[in-house]
């Protein structure tokens, strides 16, 4: 399980690095450096459509391109949904980092952001690395749907 | 939501708890006893396809659950009660397709007809899950009536899983604005156990995936999950992660252990059903709620905060 060889390794890193440093370290943490949580969650959701042969999409919902690619994704994919509320709970967290700079649980809010990204992409580079092997999502569509011609003539 | 509804409904508990979710389905029946609510187990139940049997065809779910429907409707009773997430989710999907879907009607009609048992037509048995049954019979109120051993000073992240709330479409009781459930944010648990005096911690991941279901086909994935899952709960003080899920709750327990073991992460936090959680606030003891048969060994925190 070396984790390097994940998927989105680099953004595992980021996540794990935030995630380890005190109040103090993270004092300096910035509108930018919130800005690439957000980031780091849309390039999870590009990887994904494009292993899928879509093209992100650069529209916004509710404000959020990460919504927006959350939303192309799941399109089709109910699966997919398993993920929305990690996805609006990233968004949420950016709000609070981002309008609310003299929090004191600051550094906190910033943690928790970093493991929700973490969730994400480990949620999404899993569905990644499987999806040679088909779904196996709780609420996926079935593995051999392409083969199945009308389940319910034969009843 | 109107307290006093549901003191006596079919009980389903599904495959899950009579084996590896033994102790949800004995702490369930232990709080109902101890609340004076009537569980009524549906008579020669089946299995509801789980989330296995979709990748033969997704309609298999339906109609197995359908005819558990049918049994509790057989059985006179108009509500069937579900603890299991998994179970939950494939009664509410049978219950949305048998009302929007002709297909799945026409085919449950034949397949009952061949079986030999009732027809379950939609929207003569509603389902509920465990802590609709609670919230809507006794509510938080009847909750902290019955506190004995309060819950105080226990730090709790309340963790729903994905099937609790999706899809979306197949739950039309939830996001009904103030009183119902709701889907990205849910609280029924955190108010049960916030009536029995548990402090709960804001938790981030309360609905994402714990990979229960990438268990056999990559557990590396679902180690890695219910590794953040748990470091995110300790992250935000909690003592312990309660649940309402038998697939969740067990994922959560033996990949706790696997990412100590292959990963050489350990983490302290606590795994607890939330019915184990209301029984023994209720004055029920550790073994009556089956405390005894969790893998996660929670005795020495239960002793500190004074529950057994």
């Amino acid at each position: 399980m070396d984790q390097t060889e994940a998927p989105f390794a680099d953004i595992l890193a980021f996540s794990d690095g935030l995630f380890t440093r005190d109040d103090a370290a993270l004092a300096d943490f910035g509108e930018a450096e919130a800005l690439a949580l957000l980031d780091s969650g849309e390039a999870i959701l590009e990887a994904w459509l494009e292993a899928h042969d879509q093209v992100p999409t650069d529209k916004k919902v509710e404000g959020f391109r990460l919504l927006a690619l959350h939303k192309q994704a799941a399109r089709g994919n109910p699966s997919f949904n398993a993920c929305r509320e990690t996805c609006r709970e990233l968004v949420y967290h950016y709000n609070l980092i981002v309008l609310e700079p003299s929090d004191v649980d600051r550094g906190q809010r910033i943690r928790l952001a970093a493991m929700v990204l973490k969730h994400l992409a480990l949620f999404v580079g899993g569905k990644l690395e499987e999806s040679g092997l088909g779904d196996f999502c709780c609420s996926s569509r079935p593995i051999r749907q392409t083969e199945l011609l009308d389940p319910h003539q034969n009843v | 939501m109107a307290e006093g509804k549901h003191k006596k409904v079919a009980y389903y508990p599904g495959c899950a708890l009579e084996g590896t979710g033994h102790a949800y389905n004995r702490s369930t029946k232990a709080v109902g006893k101890k609340l004076g609510l009537d569980l009524v187990e549906l008579e020669n139940w089946n299995c509801c396809g789980a989330m296995e049997v979709k990748n033969v065809d997704p309609k298999i779910q339906t109609y197995l659950s359908a005819r558990n429907l049918s049994i509790a409707e057989d059985m006179g009773f108009d509500t069937v009660m579900a603890p299991c997430n998994g179970c939950y989710h494939n009664l509410k999907k049978a219950e949305y397709d048998l009302e929007h879907d002709g297909k799945s009607v026409e085919v449950n009609a034949r397949l009952s007809s061949k079986a030999g048992h009732t027809t379950y037509e939609a929207g003569k048995v509603e389902t509920i899950h465990a802590l609709d049954w609670i919230k809507d019979s006794v509510g938080e109120e009847g909750i902290t009536e019955r506190v004995k051993n309060s819950l105080k000073g226990l730090k709790v992240a309340n963790y729903y899983g994905c099937m609790y709330t999706r899809p979306r479409h197949i739950f039309p009781e939830k996001d009904k604005g103030p009183g119902s459930e709701s889907t990205s944010k849910p609280h029924f648990m955190d108010d049960l156990l916030a009536a029995a005096g548990a402090e709960n911690v804001e938790y981030p991941l309360k609905t994402a995936c714990c990979g229960g279901a990438h268990s056999l086909s990559d557990s590396d994935t679902s180690t890695k999950l219910v590794l953040n899952l748990l470091e995110t709960a300790e992250a935000c003080g909690a003592d312990v992660i309660a649940t309402e899920c038998p697939t969740c709750h067990t994922g959560l327990e033996m990949h706790q252990v696997r990412a100590e073991k292959v990963l050489g992460r350990k983490t302290n936090v606590k795994v607890l059903y939330f019915t184990q959680l209301l029984g023994m606030a209720m004055g029920l003891s550790p073994n009556e709620v089956g405390v005894n048969e969790n893998f996660s060994d929670s005795r020495d925190l239960i002793k500190e905060k004074g529950l057994a």
